[in-house]
């Protein structure tokens, strides 16, 4: 066929392009040929998702005054500004941070204990109330955000009024959104675990409490620091919930700043205050897998596992 | 699993004594009555107060009266409650001057094309990562996670910066001479707060697609392939099909979250040509008389969602009973 069409005068572009279809056709129609489309894609989507939050991190380490355009790289906007606007100078940002990681750590350790508690109920508690209040847990965490932060607002703005706005509500309002991860994930785990090895251990003598802080609880540990990370890291983010129940300016943690201050005259002094935010989740996180890793070791434990407890 | 279970499986003459005792439930044996849901006294306890309760006051606020000044005057007794509140609100829908209509409709609207976008874009990524991660797959799995550790507010931030009329999106178009001057994104544009959604919630989409994608079993497509369909048939009969479960969690799972966003309108938008169902609450609790208004919207919300909600937990509870 390319023969034929190569003979007729005047056009020898079509001889050229033919093959090349052909090629297309075959290549196309070859059931083995590797997704290229797909694989754009996914690299194009993933880039998408990443570097935007890259520049961000980079106006950070602006030396200028800007925060569309990078200038020269500099430590200003940090803790070196002739103003005295940078994140760890400015008193209001300061505070803030200071607040984002005490509401963050009381958090954690008031949802994970209670959550880790409840997964266990939850867990082995056959009876009436058992399904009513395993429902209670799953709309905490399928509810947009908006409900329960105005809902809390209004219980302590009219019920619980001894309750004050600030950090003592917001750490009310953010153990009750975060109790579900610790629980989520911690039922995850003692799914897998089974039954036997307290039972063995119960075999063997040892009354139900030590069974369970002998053999079980330790058999928990990775699900339990796998929650103290990402209980931490949700809550320095959050946003909806705490802004709802901040009372006066010094209970205003980073994220609310960020969010008042983005549209407004901001400095790179923002883009450090999400930067410093994204470091200590990721130190978070970073921890919570090497925990993770350290204590289920022997076991099948990569990030493959680690990803499905998140 | 199951496997794991029948390995450790205690020696007989234990099984007959617990038999004997409790013949229908074997685990319950050891432990007192009390024991296990003395653990979920303490969750159960902090959810009632913290979470039944509230929903109580948002009723008997929205329920409720105001006094004098307009500040909302909770009524406690269900049978003394008024629909006062509520007629006006569905004035202001479905009424002849039914100002907040166009934000409810625009809502639906904003959610279905983001929604319809992470489920396109999110499957495609998913199906990759699963399939053809190969070597790559913990770096991609990686890359894939990463943003749920990235505040939201820092992403949005981040195309704050981006976006703004002296920023690189509009110097990028502008090189590449696709736009005479800069475009003001960040001025009420309908597609920048649909991209912001997009953005902040199809991580959301992509994990659990994945995850479900990731346990197909290969065999099945490879039978396919060998009975002679095409990827592309394949694809359609077989992958397809297997994951409609996924899909229907994952669209709940993103549009759940967009029904009640005001932050990502704010922040990329921030004029009243965007205004979404979120926006309508918080600026409804952020204005002085409103209170009520704030309470009847985060009703009907409530309501509406109820049954995506219902159907993601019940899916959620199949897939964990099904483990």
């Amino acid at each position: 066929m390319s023969e034929t069409v190569a003979t007729r005068a005047g056009m020898p572009e079509l001889a050229a392009t033919q093959p090349v279809a052909r090629g297309f056709r075959r290549w196309w129609k070859d059931p083995w040929r590797k997704p290229r489309f797909l694989e754009a894609l996914t690299w194009a989507y993933l880039a998408w998702s990443i570097v935007p939050v890259a520049i961000a991190v980079l106006l950070s380490f602006n030396a200028g005054r800007s925060n569309t355009t990078f200038q020269t790289f500099g430590l200003r906007w940090w803790f070196d500004d002739p103003d005295g606007e940078s994140l760890f100078q400015d008193e209001a940002l300061r505070t803030a941070l200071t607040q984002t990681l005490k509401l963050s750590v009381i958090t954690m350790l008031i949802a994970v204990p209670l959550g880790v508690s409840f997964a266990l109920g939850l867990d082995r508690w056959r009876g009436r109330g058992s399904g009513p209040a395993n429902f209670l847990m799953l709309l905490t965490f399928v509810l947009p955000e908006i409900i329960l932060g105005v809902a809390m607002l209004l219980v302590v703005r009219f019920l619980l009024t001894f309750v004050h706005l600030g950090t003592t509500a917001q750490v009310l309002g953010l153990v009750t959104f975060q109790i579900s991860y610790p629980v989520i994930i911690v039922r995850a785990r003692l799914l897998s675990i089974g039954k036997e090895y307290e039972e063995a251990a119960m075999d063997l003598g040892a009354p139900p409490r030590q069974a369970i802080r002998r053999v079980l609880l330790p058999l928990l540990y990775p699900a339990i620091f796998a929650s103290f990370a990402i209980v931490f890291a949700d809550t320095i983010d959050n946003f909806v919930t705490v802004r709802y129940l901040s009372g006066p300016a010094s209970s205003e943690p980073l994220s609310l700043k960020i969010y008042t201050v983005a549209r407004g005259a901001a400095t790179p002094a923002v883009n450090a205050a999400a930067t410093f935010m994204l470091g200590s989740s990721t130190v978070a996180i970073a921890l919570g897998y090497i925990a993770y890793r350290y204590l289920s070791r022997g076991q099948r434990a990569g990030v493959q596992e680690f990803t499905a407890q998140v | 699993m199951s496997e794991a279970r029948t390995d450790v499986e205690p020696p007989t003459p234990i099984d007959r004594r617990r038999s004997k005792a409790e013949p229908s439930d074997r685990s319950g044996v050891r432990y007192p009555r009390w024991f296990w849901p003395s653990f979920a006294v303490p969750g159960t306890v902090w959810l009632l107060v913290l979470f039944v309760l509230p929903f109580y006051v948002i009723l008997s606020v929205a329920f409720g009266t105001v006094d004098l000044f307009r500040n909302p005057l909770p009524v406690w007794q269900p049978w003394y409650w008024t629909t006062a509140h509520f007629q006006d609100v569905f004035g202001k829908l479905f009424g002849s001057n039914a100002f907040l209509r166009p934000a409810v409709i625009r809502t639906f609207l904003y959610v279905a094309v983001a929604s319809a976008i992470c489920l396109v874009v999110g499957y495609a990524v998913a199906y990759y990562v699963s399939r053809f991660g190969g070597r790559r797959k913990t770096l991609l799995l990686v890359l894939l996670i990463s943003p749920f550790w990235i505040s939201y507010l820092m992403r949005m931030l981040a195309w704050v910066n981006l976006l703004q009329d002296e920023g690189y999106v509009n110097r990028l178009l502008q090189f590449l001479n696709l736009i005479p001057e800069p475009v003001h994104w960040l001025e009420g544009k309908p597609m920048t707060v649909i991209l912001g959604l997009v953005y902040g919630y199809i991580p959301y989409m992509i994990l659990p697609l994945y995850g479900f994608l990731d346990r197909i079993d290969p065999d099945l497509l490879q039978a396919s392939r060998d009975l002679g369909a095409s990827p592309v048939r394949t694809f359609l009969r077989v992958t397809l099909p297997l994951s409609r479960p996924a899909i229907l969690a994952g669209l709940v799972i993103v549009s759940l979250p967009m029904f009640g966003d005001y932050y990502t309108n704010n922040m990329l938008s921030n004029s009243p040509r965007t205004t979404m169902i979120g926006n309508l609450i918080d600026d409804a609790v952020g204005s002085p008389g409103q209170g009520p208004q704030a309470a009847v919207i985060v009703v009907l919300l409530m309501i509406m969602l109820m049954v995506p909600m219902l159907y993601y937990m019940r899916s959620t509870q199949k897939a964990s009973g099904a483990v």
